[in-house]
């Protein structure tokens, strides 16, 4: 192997249990390839860009099949009700109505109950009783979506109303069980467990100088993709053949759920995920519509488009968060965190289908030791039933970390103020230290690598922490509201290695196919699926950097189960952590036979190439070279007698560990005491995302981000009423910010590579979203504690603050 | 009963017989064929639909094709001149201003409709201009710069 090539494999080549020594952290984005070969570290403009500023992307309703029919779905107004009678009599007389689908339809062919993706049953049409507001009764289907909504109006069903269950708590008491269905008559799901044992947990906190505890709820919130979900269903009888084009975050392991649940041989299921207009977890779950679009696809042999609309989006689809935490922080008598012992309810809806790792009923929670090095940790979650949609999906963020990064760094801040510390100097006293990574965090993980100190250091120098403190106390001696609060949050992504991470039992791994045509351009494949991510370029920027061509000629596809290798699929920023990974390990593989072609185009031995860039040359004379496209073209016209034709590979990426990106983040906020409105002044942004593949990307990657941290720290909620029924089902009562909402994100960035991943990135598509809420609400909660505020959950609206300010006694005046 | 409708879309005049309930965005959409217009939320919340009627933005979800019966309609295919790109079209993919794309055609025609009646907007205008409609991937930042861009390069020539 050449020397530079091997330096780079060397340096990077995953280790079996991704330890490695400490990584040193730099500011530098790492540029190696000119600009016309526009490998890692360019700003190149988007490839998939000119289709969507044009109008000419390819969403789901975009899809048009001849003979194409519509369907619509009656949903439930209760929250829990048994069903007396469904009579679609009159809905069925309308002309131009082809079917209506109910539950007794899909029981006969055992389809009306379906598995989610946490080994539970979740109704797909219900046969005795509906268990959430606008639960899906029936579908019709209609040649047209007018008549087909018309229908909907037209199917009577008499209910008899149960009570419904509302709060998790109360479930607990198992006065009303939402599950009847099962054998365990329990609102109880499951109860799991992580970190020390709690009695080792309560001998740290014995000896602990202070103890701040917490009580905190995030509430439901929903992703809110401004394409909603749909389907566009083809079975062709003739053929036996299910032809499927949905919004679908995972297409493979949706094809081999639906052919495990369906009983179609999986070869004859083509899943087509087109453009998606925004994923962040939404589009991962299977929801009962997309089987009924199935079922009325295989019972008419035509094919039937299912688009949600807004409502039925917010109200049914799979929510996020909704986690009460009870938290408690030990510190010694020298402010050293020492200890976390943590109480959770998930309220998990009327089904567990929340999208986590099968063995993870609560995701990745137990990464809430966060930044700090802790001697010990307690982490108990329990799942509850309750008559709300089903879920648990990620809002841009890695299976429950936003809760974990939440609940620390709002108990981290309480100490710190407890203590009577400035909580960036209590940070800095607490961090893990740059030398102690690998690092073994006492709830199991193994951070791959960090340097804490480096990026809250960086975001104070950014923001003039110091002298904003300053202006701070001079405003409170005014009778003004200020507030700054940092957040220093360790994100884990990139599920994952396969020893660990399966969803139904299909292991974590994400792939790449990359196939080099003669002429020296490329079609590469994956197994993962962009949903605004940017794949076509920062793929084709990777194969760029390994093989040098440019990455204008690289074209990538993804989203068709015909074409693409099995992969996972894209959520819990994974696509770079294994599929990127993937594209660089099959670049490699590439290389590697390249060089055997150019050795015997140059007529010298392997040992005597060496890679530049875009070509091997003799060493010592490189003027002798053939480039990647020479090699290419040989590879299908005068390839080695005895060598394989041709010039391609395929990468199935197991990770050897997961990737832990990282950051520290502070808000300044003002508060106007007549109205309670918080203001974000300003936001300064350090993230560490590992390695950068395009800073452009990332940038927006991270200014969506923040504004997507943003909406649940001050504006977004899902609301139900006593009888269950939700609130919050329009964009008029589910508020996400505007461009005035919006802050003025500053960001920067330091670069600590992962020590296991080939190109040593991390990931980051989620990391502003986990990290930045609890930067606002210590900021809110640092411009209060003198008035004797501890803690405010989120959303913090004007409403909330404007009480709490009364209730401390300040006026707007 | 059926009406007879006849809109310009894009310069091109189209007769087409429909019922009096079906939406702009749907005669768009599915009769013309124009599917980069997109729809977000069915209320005139999001401005996924946004397209310019009679030289108004308007939301096309919330409004009947027959109230644009002989009228004009400018849709986001129309926006290019030629095989080139409209400035704001350059803007958007120059300045990074769409991620996933859905909501990009609709803020790139509410954007139209703001430097038209504000050749010169301050960030402040930009931001109120295109408050309805809503991007959940970009942060807006990116889109407002995406929009001074092209209001630098119009230099108030005209959207």
């Amino acid at each position: 192997m050449d020397k530079q090539l091997n330096d780079r494999v060397e340096h990077h080549t995953p280790t079996p249990d991704g330890a490695s020594a400490n990584v040193p952290t730099s500011d530098h984005v790492r540029v190696t390839t000119p600009a016309n070969v526009c490998g890692m570290g360019h700003r190149m403009k988007r490839k998939e860009d000119p289709r969507f500023i044009q109008g000419k992307g390819r969403y789901i309703d975009d899809i048009k099949l001849p003979h194409m029919v519509y369907m619509d779905i009656v949903r439930s107004p209760y929250a829990h009700a048994k069903i007396t009678k469904i009579d679609a009599s009159a809905a069925l007389a309308t002309p131009g109505v082809l079917a209506v689908i109910t539950g007794k339809d899909l029981e006969k062919a055992k389809l009306h109950w379906m598995p989610t993706l946490m080994s539970d049953t979740q109704m797909v049409l219900p046969t005795e009783k509906v268990y959430y507001y606008a639960q899906e009764v029936c579908a019709v289907v209609a040649t047209d979506r007018y008549i087909a909504a018309d229908a909907v109006e037209k199917v009577v069903v008499e209910y008899d109303p149960l009570p419904p269950v509302i709060d998790p708590f109360e479930a607990l008491e198992n006065k009303t069980i939402v599950r009847d269905d099962k054998d365990k008559k329990t609102n109880l799901i499951w109860h799991w467990e992580a970190g020390n044992g709690e009695r080792e947990t309560d001998d740290v906190f014995a000896k602990a100088a202070t103890v701040v505890e917490q009580k905190m709820h995030l509430p439901r919130i929903h992703v809110s993709s401004i394409e909603t979900c749909g389907m566009v269903a083809n079975y062709e009888r003739a053929r036996g053949h299910l032809q499927i084009y949905m919004t679908s975050q995972a297409p493979h392991a949706h094809r081999t759920v639906f052919a495990l649940v369906s009983g179609l041989p999986e070869q004859m299921i083509q899943i087509i995920s087109p453009d998606i207009g925004g994923g962040f977890g939404g589009k991962v779950p299977i929801y009962p519509g997309y089987v009924c679009c199935i079922v009325a696809s295989l019972t008419l042999g035509r094919p039937v488009k299912w688009i949600e609309d807004r409502s039925e989006n917010l109200q049914a689809d799979s929510f996020a968060r909704d986690y009460h935490i009870h938290a408690k922080l030990a510190a010694d008598k020298n402010g050293k965190l020492v200890g976390l012992k943590v109480k959770t309810v998930s309220d998990c809806g009327a089904a567990d289908a929340a999208a986590n790792p099968s063995k993870f009923p609560a995701g990745l929670y137990s990464i809430c030791t966060g930044s700090y090095d802790l001697k010990a940790a307690h982490v108990e979650v329990d799942g509850v039933y309750t008559t709300k949609p089903p879920g648990g999906v990620a809002y841009r963020c890695s299976f429950r970390v936003t809760e974990a990064v939440h609940m620390i760094e709002r108990m981290t801040d309480i100490m710190a103020h407890q203590l009577g510390q400035d909580p960036a100097d209590f940070r800095f006293h607490n961090f893990i230290r740059p030398e102690q990574f690998p690092y073994k965090s006492p709830t199991g993980w193994q951070y791959d690598s960090g340097n804490y100190q480096a990026a809250l250091q960086k975001a104070m120098d950014m923001i003039g922490y110091r002298e904003l403190r300053k202006e701070q106390l001079e405003k409170r001696k005014r009778g003004e509201l200020m507030g700054i609060g940092i957040s220093s949050f360790t994100e884990v992504v990139g599920a994952g290695p396969s020893r660990d991470y399966d969803i139904l039992g299909i292991k974590m791994f994400d792939s790449a196919e990359i196939r080099i045509h003669p002429t020296g351009k490329a079609i590469a494949r994956f197994g993962t699926k962009s949903q605004g991510q940017g794949h076509e370029t920062t793929y084709a920027q990777i194969i760029a950097e390994e093989l040098g061509l440019p990455a204008e000629h690289v074209q990538v596809e993804e989203g068709d189960t015909d074409t693409a290798p099995y992969g996972l699929g894209t959520y819990a920023s994974r696509s770079t952590p294994t599929a990127g990974a993937a594209a660089a390990m099959a670049a490699r593989k590439i290389r590697a036979k390249a060089k055997k072609i150019a050795a015997y185009l140059l007529e010298v031995g392997e040992d005597d190439l060496e890679w530049n860039v875009d070509r091997f040359q003799v060493k010592g004379s490189p003027d002798r070279a053939k480039t990647i496209q020479d090699i290419a073209f040989a590879a299908y016209t005068n390839h080695p007698q005895g060598m394989e034709a041709g010039l391609e590979a395929t990468d199935y990426y197991d990770p050897p560990n997961l990737t832990f990106p990282f950051g520290s983040y502070i808000a300044v906020v003002d508060i106007d005491k007549g109205t309670g409105e918080v203001k974000v002044r300003r936001f300064v942004a350090v993230d560490d995302c590992g390695n950068i593949i395009n800073p452009m990307i990332v940038e927006g990657q991270i200014e969506g981000g923040l504004t997507m941290g943003l909406a649940p720290a001050l504006f977004e909620e899902i609301v139900y009423d006593e009888n269950g029924t939700c609130l919050t089902g329009t964009f008029s009562d589910y508020l996400l910010p505007t461009a005035v909402e919006s802050v003025k994100w500053e960001l920067g960035k330091t670069v600590t590579p992962s020590p296991h991943h080939p190109i040593g990135a991390k990931g980051v598509g989620e990391s502003p979203t986990v990290g930045s809420p609890p930067a606002i609400a210590n900021a809110v909660v640092d411009a209060l504690w003198h008035l004797g505020v501890r803690h405010v959950d989120i959303p913090i609206t004007p409403q909330k603050v404007w009480k709490l300010l009364r209730e401390k006694g300040v006026t707007g005046d | 009963m059926k009406k007879l409708i006849t809109v310009t879309v894009n310069g091109e005049a189209y007769t087409r017989e429909i019922e009096p309930r079906m939406l702009l965005v749907h005669f768009i959409r599915e009769d013309l064929g124009l599917t980069g217009t997109h729809i977000g939320c069915d209320t005139s919340s999001c401005g996924a639909c946004t397209v310019s009627v009679n030289g108004l933005a308007t939301k096309s979800c919330t409004y009947f094709a027959v109230q644009a019966d002989k009228g004009k309609v400018e849709t986001i295919e129309g926006l290019a001149d030629g095989a080139g790109l409209h400035p704001l079209q350059q803007g958007f993919w120059e300045k990074h201003g769409l991620q996933c794309g859905y909501c990009t055609p609709g803020m790139i025609m509410s954007a139209r409709d703001l430097l038209r009646k504000k050749p010169h907007p301050t960030e402040s205008e930009i931001r109120w201009g295109i408050s309805g409609n809503l991007c959940r991937c970009t942060g807006y930042n990116k889109i407002v710069e995406a929009i001074q861009f092209a209001a630098d390069k119009l230099d108030g020539k005209g959207a």
